[in-house]
């Protein structure tokens, strides 16, 4: 009896290790990419020096974040303090137990996955507001402010667009969503909601042309403003994570997940995980070229943007998508 | 029609992907950087640069202690003071430069009429003490004799435009 816990709990483990320290790998790298894919779009070189093409260069920062000294500021509520950037980076690794790499795996295939995915980025919000009140300063304050009203607004019209997907496969199981679309990815007949859902997954990661809540040049850093060292480290990396979760969300529902492009020989030898992580490095690249192209919204434009246009586009979309598949009794046979 | 158009513009993101084909465009074209430390770029020989002292080619320094340099230099940076040399020539006991001080104008090198003290092209002659940019004679002339091949070459280059 207590073996068999022992083994059941030390798979469990290394599961979640095998899918977390891919996740923070590739967290790590993205850093880089980002500077040399920013570099590159503004004809710059970007860190090439720290080892062949610069890419020790993640091991360079994080070696200096570790180094350097927690400030916690005399004003701040310190267990909050500490809790906000903790809270960020758990929520962002905890998401990935119901993330389907290939065909049933994933460390929890829960049949309501899509539901945990939703909720654990709502979550997200707290670590901001947290980290934002109880730095006990303006501008991390108004970051965080900024950050909740940003991530309600637009996880409304993500909450409709991932409706419309789900009325086309009729499952809540990520595993089931992607293998919905053996036939056909979403992206095609739902391309405008996959373009809502692309432009959304910016705003609730905050990234640019969303990234309001960090807000450099009005705000300074927005909500992590106080915050050095590993706790702003654990920050970046959940900024950097939820970039990849969103991806893979991304992926999942709308680019077919794991499945080839094209169904047939030589696509269909490359193995599920890697068409998964090229979807993924794709998308991880669209936020960087959007970074590099567009300036920062308005607070009332990103506003505006939300409720006025993506509300109403998806909502119509939403009634579309049911009214078409009504009527042509193409509803999954689990609604029907 | 006109606002239908710009709102089918906007409906279909038509100016947020000219502008994303124009980063990707960039993305594509050769880097205007270059690796700094490992390469550099281009140098006019009329770049003014740390201060030298020159030497004639038999080792006798040029400067004679007339002291235009200091005269012109808009920024007081230089300071000369001066003694007839037991074989009774003019020269300098004292050619001090504050290089914190110093504009990099050229003027001084203008007003030389011996080509003693001239601006080089060394830039790169950061200190970590302010101390350290108090230049004194010895540190002038070490600096021309490091750089003398360059100097000369700047010089020769520059020639016909004076």
């Amino acid at each position: 009896m207590f073996w068999q816990d022992v083994t059941t709990l030390s798979l469990t483990v290394l599961e979640a290790l095998a899918i977390l320290v891919p996740v923070l790998l590739c967290v790590a790298y993205a850093t880089y990419a980002e500077r040399r894919v920013l570099a590159a779009m503004q004809s710059r070189k970007g860190p090439n020096v720290v080892g062949a093409f610069g890419l020790m260069q993640p091991f360079a920062d994080a070696a200096k974040m570790l180094l350097k000294e927690t400030i916690i500021p005399a004003g701040a509520n310190r267990a909050l303090f500490l809790a906000g950037p903790m809270l960020t980076f758990i929520l962002a690794m905890v998401a990935w137990a119901v993330i389907p790499v290939n065909n049933h795996w994933a460390v929890a295939d829960i049949n309501v996955g899509i539901l945990y995915l939703f909720a654990i980025s709502s979550l997200g919000v707290y670590g901001i507001i947290i980290a934002g009140w109880a730095s006990n300063s303006k501008y991390a304050f108004l970051g965080a402010l900024r950050s909740a009203a940003q991530m309600v607004s637009y996880e409304v019209s993500m909450g409709f667009v991932i409706v419309c997907v789900l009325l086309c496969v009729g499952s809540l199981n990520l595993n089931d969503i992607v293998l919905a679309q053996k036939t056909i990815w979403f992206c095609v007949p739902l391309f405008p909601m996959f373009v809502i859902f692309f432009i959304s997954t910016l705003a609730e990661t905050g990234r640019a042309p969303f990234d309001l809540p960090e807000g450099e040049s009005e705000i300074v850093a927005g909500f992590f403003v106080e915050y050095s060292s590993m706790s702003f480290g654990l920050f970046f990396l959940g900024e950097y994570a939820n970039m990849f979760l969103m991806s893979s969300l991304t992926t999942i529902l709308f680019l077919g997940g794991w499945l080839s492009p094209l169904p047939f020989a030589p696509f269909t030898w490359v193995p599920g995980p890697i068409w998964f992580l090229l979807k993924v490095f794709l998308c991880i690249f669209m936020f960087f070229w959007v970074r590099a192209t567009f300036p920062r919204y308005r607070y009332d434009q990103l506003m505006r943007l939300g409720w006025k246009v993506f509300l109403p586009i998806s909502l119509f979309w939403l009634v579309l998508t049911a009214s078409f598949l009504f009527a042509f009794h193409l509803l999954p046979h689990k609604l029907a | 029609m006109a606002r239908l158009d710009r709102a089918a513009r906007s409906l279909f993101l038509a100016e947020l992907l000219a502008g994303m084909r124009l980063t990707l465009k960039y993305m594509l074209k050769p880097k205007v950087t270059i690796n700094y430390p490992y390469e550099k770029g281009p140098m006019s020989p009329r770049f003014r640069g740390e201060h030298a002292l020159r030497r004639y080619p038999n080792g006798e320094e040029r400067c004679i202690a007339c002291k235009l340099c200091e005269a012109i230099c808009p920024a007081l940076a230089i300071t000369i003071e001066s003694e007839p040399r037991a074989d009774g020539s003019r020269r300098t006991t004292r050619y001090d430069i504050d290089m914190t001080k110093c504009i990099y104008c050229g003027l001084c090198e203008e007003a030389c009429p011996v080509d003693a003290i001239v601006e080089g092209p060394n830039f790169e002659f950061s200190t970590e003490t302010r101390e350290e940019l108090m230049y004194n004679k010895d540190k002038l002339l070490e600096n021309g004799d490091r750089w003398e091949p360059l100097l000369a070459k700047r010089l020769e280059l520059d020639a016909p435009y004076r």
